[in-house]
């Protein structure tokens, strides 16, 4: 069930862009307030509820011992899933994950793996038999915009106060290694505007969406486009450099 | 998970002089404590940590039942998905309903179905969303107390709040309120939720062994326990609500409409 | 309960005791046994003989003679759907709009996602509402822009006989209409709409029991730098 956006908030929307304007009084460039909670749930191995604006997402890490995969005997498992949960909005439904869940998962995914945020191949326990599996699973609460960059703070955050649960092998629990810390920054295109982090509003009349995860080195690491428009190649250079620039920023704050 | 029923065994799920393994008695309640409205989105919802339990819920409706063919055009339906999040237990859960949520579910549906007036909004559905964050048994009844909160807050009209919770019996002793280790390994556990003003008995559960007196002196641990819980309920929302009593105006028009049809029940 | 019931301006639960002296019940409530409890999480209220509740929180209970804004939501031949924040989608007759609609041709005149204002032509028990534009405040909203609150926090916004929005307007020239469902239309000058939405938001999470009205003044006159010219109300 999608709402209708009244036609009149369409254009007040486009015409405060057009004079520099967003509806929530921020600059082009500018994030939300962003709340961080590690350690939210206790069952989980590694968690961290985020809360960017409004948008309320709960990310929890389990980690088990299990087998590799053939192809990958002596390399531990990641596996990201998304669910969006009914009630964090009238527009998600319950059932199997929608497009949209799914995408969200494999950003987010993709940005950790890619950057070998933690290292697979140091979660080998016996080679060929037995290694550690990583689940990290995005849980929306509360939907006001923008999921892929709450989900992608959360999934950095629970994974980087994981405890990987070694007592289960009579071991000693220690903490999952981090070694490269991926931040996606997410820009929205509202006409020929583009805004950061956009909010409910902006994500639901916008033309086309960038997602741009950087890491600490200013090096890309992952990104994804979305939605039905387009992007000029200079919007793409000036979406990574406000990424990087603001990535800098969030990353302080999930690290700290 | 054999090493762990071999200690256990071993330990005493209640000792000689009544103290259970968290230090409870066994007519204590683990600590509740419960906020309402904490979703922007949702039309009503509340928050409940139980013990360490964690549980939301939120309500959607009254909203257009969807697909058509659902609808009943004589009253609203009662929509209750109970889930619970992959993280929230020790053994991750797949996503995904499984065959223990669809039950608890229905029942939660049909507990709510007997206290929300639904015959003054037809064809419409009155949507409930439990979700589980963290869980150490008592779920169901953590998730109903909230749900509860939740409809009142979203103005759903009801007859009155339904209270819930649970005894069983461990270590030979009937008990209120079973924690996830006194559920595995004790000898009964029965979920019960309870209309608070008429103690009418909306949900009952039970599984395990007990005699017939036995389960009296568990509905009777749990009533009790239910009114307590109905206390806390009815805080959390005039918590949320009080400060906006003396802003108030008149309410508007003129002499006010008398409800649907809904008289000397 | 100890007998007594709750005071004039108490928040009430479902369920919970209202009167059993032979008061009448009102909207939000239910009788059982000679006794009438509350439905509704709301505020208890009496007057001519009943004893209501006024809801708290929750979607919109439509009124007779409401005005709200809504959005259109679909088109038949003769009539359109509107969604107004209630639990049904309100029909809007061609017949009840300022125009002549030929059948068919309704299109021509409200789309899909146009808003409009209107008013509540009739309720029914079972919450089916008629809508209205034929009177002549009624109409298409074209340009400014839409605000959801709760529809609870109306009365708030309006004021106890409209003093806060003749606060509001002392200060901001902004065209404003506040729909009993909630939605706020504003145009107007982009600092006055400005002033006009933080205030709106102001009046929206204010918690503490009193001082609304004096905080907004505050905020107003440290914003146009000047007292207000209206007469003060303190609360």
């Amino acid at each position: 069930m999608t709402e209708v956006i009244p036609e009149l908030m369409r254009e007040h929307i486009h015409r405060l862009a057009a004079s520099g304007k967003r509806t929530d009084g921020r600059a082009f460039d500018e994030t939300r307030k962003l709340v961080i909670e590690k350690n939210y749930i206790k069952t989980a191995e590694g968690s961290a509820r985020v809360r960017l604006g409004n948008t309320d997402v709960l990310v929890g890490v389990k980690i088990d011992v299990g087998e590799p995969y053939p192809d990958t005997p002596n390399s531990g498992v990641l596996s990201t899933s998304a669910e969006l949960i009914p009630m964090a909005s009238p527009s998600f439904e319950a059932g199997p994950p929608s497009p949209v869940a799914i995408e969200v998962a494999r950003v987010v995914d993709r940005g950790i793996r890619e950057t070998k945020t933690v290292n697979l191949e140091k979660l080998c326990i016996t080679p060929k038999e037995k290694v550690w599996i990583m689940f990290i699973d995005i849980h929306a609460l509360d939907y006001d915009g923008n999921l892929f960059d709450a989900a992608s703070y959360g999934a950095v955050a629970a994974l980087s106060c994981a405890k990987v649960p070694a007592s289960k092998l009579g071991q000693k629990d220690y903490r999952l290694p981090m070694e490269h810390w991926p931040i996606s920054v997410t820009s929205a295109k509202i006409g020929d505007t583009i805004v950061v982090d956009p909010n409910l509003d902006e994500e639901r009349i916008a033309n086309a969406r960038l997602t741009v995860a950087t890491d600490e080195n200013g090096d890309l690491r992952a990104m994804q486009k979305g939605l039905r428009g387009s992007f000029r190649w200079d919007e793409v250079r000036k979406v990574i450099e406000t990424s990087e620039r603001v990535g800098r920023v969030i990353r302080e704050a999930i690290r700290a | 998970m054999e090493d762990i029923e071999h200690i256990v065994k071993k330990l005493k799920l209640i000792d000689e002089n009544g103290v259970r393994l968290d230090g409870r008695r066994f007519d204590e309640l683990r600590p509740i404590r419960i906020e309402a409205g904490i979703l922007k989105k949702a039309d009503g919802s509340a928050y409940i940590e139980w013990g360490n339990n964690r549980v939301l819920a939120a309500v959607y409706g009254p909203r257009e039942a969807h697909p058509r063919h659902r609808q009943d055009p004589a009253k609203a339906l009662v929509q209750c998905r109970y889930n619970m999040a992959p993280f929230s237990v020790t053994d991750r859960k797949r996503p995904g309903p499984d065959r223990r949520s669809v039950e608890i579910s229905k029942v939660i549906s049909e507990a709510f179905e007997r206290v929300v007036f639904t015959e003054q909004f037809p064809r419409t559905s009155v949507d409930i969303f439990i979700e589980v964050l963290q869980a150490d048994a008592g779920t169901r009844c953590a998730g109903l107390t909230a749900a509860s909160v939740a409809l009142a807050d979203a103005g759903i009209p009801m007859r009155d709040l339904v209270a819930s919770c649970a005894s069983g019996k461990i270590g030979g002793v009937v008990c209120l309120d079973l924690n996830k280790d006194e559920d595995n390994f004790g000898e009964a556990d029965c979920p019960m939720a309870i209309v608070h003003r008429t103690g009418e008995i909306v949900l009952l559960q039970m599984d395990g062994h007990l005699t017939q007196e036995e389960f009296h002196k568990a509905m009777d641990l749990s009533t009790e326990a239910a009114k307590r819980i109905y206390e806390l309920q009815r805080e959390a929302l005039l918590r949320r609500y009080a400060s906006v009593a003396e802003d108030m105006e008149e309410p508007r028009g003129g002499v006010p409409e008398p409800p649907a049809g809904v008289d000397e029940l | 309960m100890d007998g007594s019931y709750p005071a004039r301006r108490q928040v009430v639960i479902p369920g919970e005791l209202l009167d059993e002296r032979g008061l009448k019940p009102g909207s939000g409530t239910f009788r059982e046994g000679g006794k009438i409890f509350a439905a509704r999480l709301g505020i208890r209220s009496e007057g001519d003989g009943y004893v209501s509740v006024v809801p708290l929180g929750g979607r919109y209970i439509p009124g007779t003679r409401d005005a709200v804004i809504g959005k259109v939501i679909d088109a038949g031949p003769s009539h359109w759907l509107v969604d107004i924040n209630s639990p049904y989608p309100a029909p809007l007759h061609a017949t009840e709009s300022p125009w002549r609609v030929e059948f068919g041709d309704t299109e021509r005149y409200l789309r899909v996602g146009d808003a409009i204002l209107a008013g509540v032509l009739a309720v029914d028990e079972a919450m089916h509402v008629q809508l209205t534009m034929a009177d002549r405040e009624f109409g298409l909203l074209q340009g400014g822009q839409i605000l959801e609150i709760s529809p609870a926090k109306v009365p708030r916004l309006l004021g106890r006989q409209g003093s806060m929005i003749s606060l509001i307007r002392d200060f901001a020239r902004v065209r404003m209409f506040v729909g009993q469902n909630g939605r706020i239309w504003l145009d107007g000058g982009p600092d006055d709409v400005a002033h006009a939405v933080h205030v709106i938001h102001m009046i929206e999470d204010y918690a503490p029991l009193t001082g609304l009205t004096d905080t907004v003044r505050e905020y107003l006159e440290s914003a146009y730098g000047r007292p207000a010219t209206g007469p003060t109300e303190r609360d």
